[in-house]
């Protein structure tokens, strides 16, 4: 409740500080709306929603499929509004919610056709693929009403110019993730990965996109480089930190960095707020990193296009996208959200990391076809540039041989027997 | 002396394999109570993820929808396998090795395979992904499962039983009910738990051809990788572990029971 209050203060209180200077950290310019009115409420039966514009599809029994990532809706744990619930009770429109795990896998499932989605959230150069493909509706913006809110910083991205396909959902950079007992310099430098100091205490992330977006940015490099020649000096860059790298990993990150088993990690940097070690600090390196956004999209398929906006709208009601940030652990590009955050949250420079990082950070955009390709057969042979590539082979090559070996003295011995007892 | 080290040595033995199998489930256990989101460090003794987990409504439902497709899928496997499998015994020889060795390929090769073959087929076929296309497709990797689990109680069985039966007056489906289905009954029961245990916990499969609307427990979770697994589910996993530990214990009492039973009888008669 106290939380609650202070939230609330602090609502008026931002609302107050944009009053009185324009300048205002959390507001960027031409930021619209009733600067002394926040829709807030202690109670969602109270919550200023407009009842009408919610009320559009009661009684039609209509529904909505929601696909997103694991874990990164707020579901009601932890004090934190039951996104899905509380919309279903607010507009009788049912959510059919699911997950995955890549980008990989929500193309494959649309691509398909088999399966029809209303509601995705694909990542930066996911969208940009899917606007490629033609896969993707135009938002009616005269839907979404709680667009206003949105930073203009991030709208008109360069996956979707003019924002006509998306709106962000979460956005987070990659840093450098250490621990200040194992790590005896400050690092500002991607370097460090390749540091020999640290041999065996390094993680590095597990898929070829980031893998190799890490490498470009040391090398002074584009994330999206077409250039097979500066890939090619990627993935050599890759091959030798190999030697030092203790596990190329994703979720286990949090366990290994939370136990001291690793000193540095390259990772999401929001993240780093959800490991229970207080050694863990974060680095943003000079060489510039990557800023990855996750948009709110409607796919071609979608079988209810304004229960869909509705539902992206809802996301942007200032009060549950707060929450809903909070839940989620990366940075909103929602203004209004963004000011009913926890000063601490709002504050933090490795959500919200100051405007020289942003400037020097880049976002991923979609590869030609080609370079996807040769971008997976490097990933391979950085994976496999392994000098124990022979005892891995060996075993299950022996194995096999003594299978076939066995099962065909088996087979003899039993022909054998056979004979023997046809001679008896 | 030799004796008594023997023993001790393989208690040892039973122990250290034991510990190897039971370990993971207890540090599990132990970790569904820890009162923060780590797998690593124990902060604090809490219950709040199994009461979360009463509360959330997509692994509650996710699960739901497992036991679902396993209980449906493993009883149409196990009516669809015995019926084969008897079907198949019936056969000459060399259509039945022909047969067999193609209830094997599904067996033998990746599941990844057969999710995409899987998915492929609905897609042609325009049937749209839901949770009875995940049935259909445990139903197909769960066929040879029994077929292969029966075949051998068929082979054991004496085949002059059936017959007669039949002269004794029974007719070909009396006699199935009466004497060939008790003699196959372990093989059917044994291919029926396979079935439903790959069936619960299949992921490959289910992920290639679930639908926008009901996801598998196995899906669920994967998806969670790319923040950490919450906790609720080592909650959930440690109350299907201690479901399934109290119905072996029961069964097991209950054989032993049997057991008794039959030798007293056997001893009266």
């Amino acid at each position: 409740m106290g939380n609650n209050r202070l939230r609330k203060l602090s609502a008026v209180l931002c609302a107050a500080a944009l009053f009185l200077s324009a300048g205002a950290p959390c507001f960027a310019d031409g930021f619209d709306f009733d600067r002394n009115h926040l829709p807030y409420s202690d109670d969602w039966n109270d919550y200023p929603y407009d009842e009408a514009y919610y009320g559009q599809l009661k009684g039609t029994g209509a529904s909505i499929n929601f696909y997103n990532w694991g874990e990164y809706v707020s579901d009601g744990s932890d004090g934190l509004v039951d996104i899905v619930a509380e919309f279903q009770r607010l507009t009788d429109i049912k959510v059919y919610y699911t997950n995955f795990a890549t980008n990989e896998e929500l193309y494959a499932k649309l691509k398909s056709g088999a399966a029809s989605y209303d509601v995705i959230v694909p990542s930066d150069y996911m969208v940009s693929r899917m606007i490629k493909e033609d896969m993707l509706l135009p938002l009616d913006y005269g839907n979404i009403p709680n667009a206003k809110y949105m930073n203009e910083d991030f709208m008109d991205p360069g996956y979707d110019p003019g924002s006509v396909y998306s709106l962000p959902y979460a956005w987070n950079t990659v840093g450098i993730l250490y621990n200040t007992k194992m790590v005896k310099e400050t690092p500002d430098s991607w370097s460090i990965l390749w540091d020999e100091d640290y041999a065996g205490q390094i993680l590095m992330f597990n898929n070829s996109r980031d893998a190799f977006g890490v490498a470009l940015k040391y090398l002074g490099y584009s994330l999206n480089t077409e250039d097979p020649d500066q890939l090619r000096e990627a993935a050599e860059l890759l091959k030798e930190q190999k030697p030092l790298v203790q596990a190329y990993v994703m979720d286990q990150m949090f366990d290994k960095m939370e136990n001291n088993e690793a000193a540095i990690a390259a990772y999401y940097a929001g993240d780093a707020l959800l490991i229970h070690n207080d050694d863990i600090a974060i680095a943003m390196p000079k060489e510039g990193t990557n800023k990855f956004i996750d948009a709110v999209c409607i796919p071609k398929t979608a079988k209810n296009k304004l229960a869909a906006e509705m539902f992206i709208n809802f996301l942007n009601e200032p009060t549950i996208n707060a929450q809903n940030t909070e839940y989620v652990g990366y940075g909103t590009a929602n203004l209004a959200a963004y000011c009913l955050l926890d000063e601490e949250l709002r504050e933090d420079p490795i959500l919200y990391p100051p405007q020289e990082i942003l400037d020097n950070s880049e976002m991923f955009i979609n590869l030609s076809d080609e370079t996807n390709l040769l971008l997976d057969q490097l990933w391979t042979e950085v994976k496999a540039s392994n000098k124990n590539v022979w005892g891995w082979g060996v075993l299950p090559c022996a194995t096999i041989l003594a299978i076939v070996i066995g099962k065909a003295r088996y087979r003899r011995r039993i022909a054998k027997r056979h004979k023997y007892m046809a001679e008896d | 002396m030799t004796k008594r080290q023997n023993s001790l040595l393989s208690n040892l033995y039973i122990f250290v394999v034991m510990a190897f199998l039971y370990v993971p489930i207890l540090v599990m256990i132990v970790y569904s109570f820890n009162t923060s989101k780590s797998r690593g460090a124990f902060l604090g003794f809490t219950t709040k993820w199994y009461l979360e987990l009463f509360q959330n409504e997509s692994i509650l439902s996710a699960l739901a929808n497992t036991l679902i497709v396993a209980v449906v899928s493993s009883v149409i496997a196990t009516l669809l396998g015995t019926a084969a499998a008897i079907g198949i015994r019936a056969m000459k020889k060399r259509n039945r090795d022909l047969i067999m060795n193609f209830t094997y390929l599904p067996v033998m090769s990746p599941e990844i395979v057969m999710g995409v073959s899987l998915m492929l087929l609905f897609v042609l076929f325009r049937i749209d992904f839901s949770l009875f296309t995940v049935i259909a497709a445990h139903i197909t990797f769960n066929v040879p499962y029994i077929i292969l689990s029966v075949m051998p109680k068929l082979r054991q069985m004496d085949q002059h039983l059936y017959e007669a039966a039949m002269d004794l007056g029974c007719t070909p489906f009396q006699a199935f009910i009466k004497v060939m289905l008790p003699e196959i009954m372990p093989g059917i029961i044994t291919g029926f738990l396979i079935a439903f245990t790959f069936s619960l916990d299949d992921f490959n499969i289910s992920y290639f051809v679930s639908g926008e609307r009901a996801q598998t427990l196995p899906v669920l979770i994967y998806s969670m990788t790319r923040k950490r697994v919450s906790p609720e589910i080592n909650a959930l996993s440690a109350i299907i572990f201690l479901v399934v530990l109290t119905v072996l214990i029961l069964t097991n009492v209950n054989d032993v029971r049997k057991e008794k039973q039959m030798q007293k009888g056997g001893r009266r008669g």
